[in-house]
């Protein structure tokens, strides 16, 4: 608002003819809200202004600790499933001698099989990133479909989704996953995809959308009597394109972080499962690698090499996408940005104390 | 109305151009446990619009007000009775509902939630312009959209038209509101409490921008308020509501100045008077 004051209070003023003693009714809550939101407002051009990011930049989280960290340790483990599998030598090259520890040869050592662990890694680290990431994007698009349109269609198909959906919810999420996984591995007809990363993305991803779709419906409840949806429909927009349009990109923070969520359940998912044996056999992924360590009695032998990397990458990764998280958790409800803050100036004025609330109640 | 008017009547409507509220009633079902009540929001309300006039419906929070302006703007369907446009039955829904829509168009209460905070101005008004003249190109869309914001006063257009909601004052978004209401063509406009959640200071301005853009459009405005006061400056026939009834209608001085209804005697009661002005202070200061 920095450079257009001026014209808003020149335009304003012209009008403000006439007798206003009319229009003098007490000064309320809405006149103070109004400055608060211009203040508001102006902060946030300030920094848009600042930071020139573009059309898209209102709806990127603010660069905070958590954010930056999350996307390093994310980006570096990301670049490492790219480019490690280019550098490092086959991964199933049982040529090396077996069980060595780290040398200046095998950075990470090899295994039981003489597998160069580094370069399992690397491979592993790919196949679970490809997993996250496909049965994220369909958890994301099941929980789109089954949240946001039952939030705002309402009605018949609403508790007809919303049913389905907490069907889904309360069925426990690792057995469910066990007995899919191993039924469809031993269909027949489905050729190469038996078995493959693929199917594993794909069942993860259909059995890990409830949670967010209940998150999205609440919010595609709330967005739909939001007046910009009423003057859509006035305007003449299609239910479809009010949807997709006038919806949809308000909810985007709320879509990444359950993609986010969704990745982490699915990485974590895979590990479960390939550790137990009903993982992808044809590829290498952290969790096979895991299995293949247990199988090979990594422990007893104190190869520890063998199984203290692929946990390592599995919880990094784990704890920099829950980063990312709570990064855009802070766009979506600028209160949580100010909480530590606030809690912090509390626990001060308890200590001086000035406090009003007692221990506790925080923020 | 006798059985002879009514004939008379419709024959009139036909030929001119109105927007009629006929015997408009809506009721809404609450559910509270198993126990399921029924709330009349609207009772029997009539009325009829006329191009280049204003009617204002007065009334307290949860009188009907926003509910008939719903239903007039197509958002709530009637529990019972019609929305008649040029004489004929609206239709609810397809092609017919489309032609409704470019002739009535509704104003938002509340400037900050009415505009998609993620959208630039420009999606505001080029949207209801590509819907209603589905053959125009871009840069003629993008034309039109600059032109009504210059009419609304937001110049120079280009400027306003990439800005996003947030970055405008709550009155300038209101401008691009009634913008918006003007894009498809439209001959009448439901004004939904229009400037209630504005500035007091800037609420004259948006009133006049409005009323302005009403006599050159010759437009029929349903103007829907709280406040006596513009209702009588703004308006040529007040109806006063009261619990989903109008319990008083007539020529706005009449009704303001000889007001027959108690309803009506006890909302100009409240209504800020420049007469007394000083005697709620005084009342106080003197310990009641």
């Amino acid at each position: 608002m920095v450079d257009s004051q001026p014209t808003l209070e020149r335009a304003d003023d012209s009008y403000a003819t006439g007798d206003d003693a009319l229009f003098q009714s007490p000064v309320s809550a809405e006149a103070v809200r109004e400055t608060n939101r211009e203040a508001t407002a102006t902060a946030a051009i300030a920094a848009a202004r600042a930071t020139r990011g573009g059309r898209f930049r209102h709806i990127l989280p603010s660069r905070s600790g958590k954010l930056v960290t999350g996307v390093v340790i994310v980006g570096l483990i990301t670049l490492f499933g790219i480019f490690g599998p280019m550098i490092a030598q086959p991964p199933r090259d049982s040529s090396n001698e077996a069980l060595q520890p780290p040398s200046a040869e095998h950075w990470l050592g090899t295994t039981k099989l003489g597998y160069d662990v580094f370069s399992q890694l690397a491979w592993g680290t790919q196949g679970s990133l490809f997993i996250g990431i496909v049965a994220g994007i369909v958890a994301l698009l099941l929980a789109v479909i089954f949240g946001v349109f039952a939030g705002y269609f309402g009605g018949v198909l609403d508790e007809v989704l919303t049913l389905f959906t907490n069907i889904v919810l309360v069925i426990p999420g690792l057995p469910v996953v066990m007995v899919i996984a191993a039924y469809v591995q031993n269909a027949e007809g489905l050729g190469p995809l038996a078995r493959s990363s693929l199917l594993v993305a794909l069942v993860l991803g259909i059995t890990g959308w409830a949670g967010s779709a209940v998150v999205l419906r609440a919010q595609a409840r709330s967005l739909r009597t939001r007046e910009y949806v009423a003057a859509a429909r006035v305007a003449g927009e299609k239910p479809g394109r009010i949807i997709f349009v006038e919806i949809l990109p308000n909810l985007v923070p709320l879509l990444a972080a359950q993609f986010i969520f969704g990745v982490i359940f699915a990485v974590l998912g895979e590990a479960g499962l390939s550790y137990l044996g009903l993982g992808p056999t044809g590829s290498i992924t952290l969790g096979t690698m895991l299995n293949d360590a247990q199988t090979g009695q990594a422990v007893g032998t104190g190869a520890w090499w063998w199984f203290v990397p692929p946990g390592l990458i599995i919880a990094a990764l784990g704890a920099g996408l829950s980063l990312i998280n709570f990064a855009i958790d802070e766009v979506v409800n600028p209160k949580l940005r100010l909480a530590p803050e606030n809690a912090k100036r509390q626990r001060r004025a308890a200590k001086a104390g000035k406090g009003v609330a007692d221990t506790g109640a925080f923020a | 109305m006798s059985g002879q008017a009514q004939p008379q009547a419709q024959a009139q409507a036909t030929l001119t151009t109105t927007l009629e509220a006929r015997n408009l009633v809506k009721d809404f079902r609450l559910r509270s446990g198993t126990k399921v009540r029924t709330l009349n929001a609207v009772k029997d309300v009539s009325f009829t619009l006329e191009p280049g006039r204003t009617i204002a419906l007065v009334g307290e929070s949860g009188s009907g007000k926003s509910t008939i302006a719903r239903m007039m703007a197509k958002l709530e369907t009637p529990t019972s009775g019609e929305v008649l446009l040029d004489g004929r039955t609206s239709a609810t829904r397809g092609g017919g509902l489309a032609r409704y829509r470019r002739d009535v168009q509704m104003v938002f209460q509340d400037p900050f939630s009415s505009l998609n905070p993620f959208h630039p101005i420009l999606h505001h008004l080029e949207r209801p312009l590509r819907i209603h003249n589905p053959r125009l190109s871009s840069r003629e869309i993008r034309e039109r959209a600059e032109e009504l914001l210059e009419r609304v006063r937001l110049s120079p257009a280009a400027t306003f038209a990439d800005r996003r909601p947030h970055e405008l004052s709550g009155g300038q978004r209101q401008r691009v509101a009634i913008a918006r209401a003007l894009a498809p063509g439209s001959r009448f406009i439901i004004a939904d409490e229009p400037v209630s959640m504005l500035d007091v200071s800037i609420r004259l301005g948006v009133l006049n921008l409005l009323a302005e853009l009403q006599r050159q459009e010759h437009l029929g405005v349903l103007y829907i308020t709280h406040d006596l006061a513009t209702a009588r400056h703004f308006s040529d026939e007040i109806l006063v509501m009261y619990r989903g009834e109008i319990v008083e209608r007539g020529p706005s001085e009449q009704v303001i100045l000889d007001p027959q209804h108690e309803y009506t005697k006890t909302l100009l009661e409240a209504a800020a008077d420049p007469d007394r002005l000083g005697r709620l202070r005084d009342d106080v200061r003197n310990g009641g």
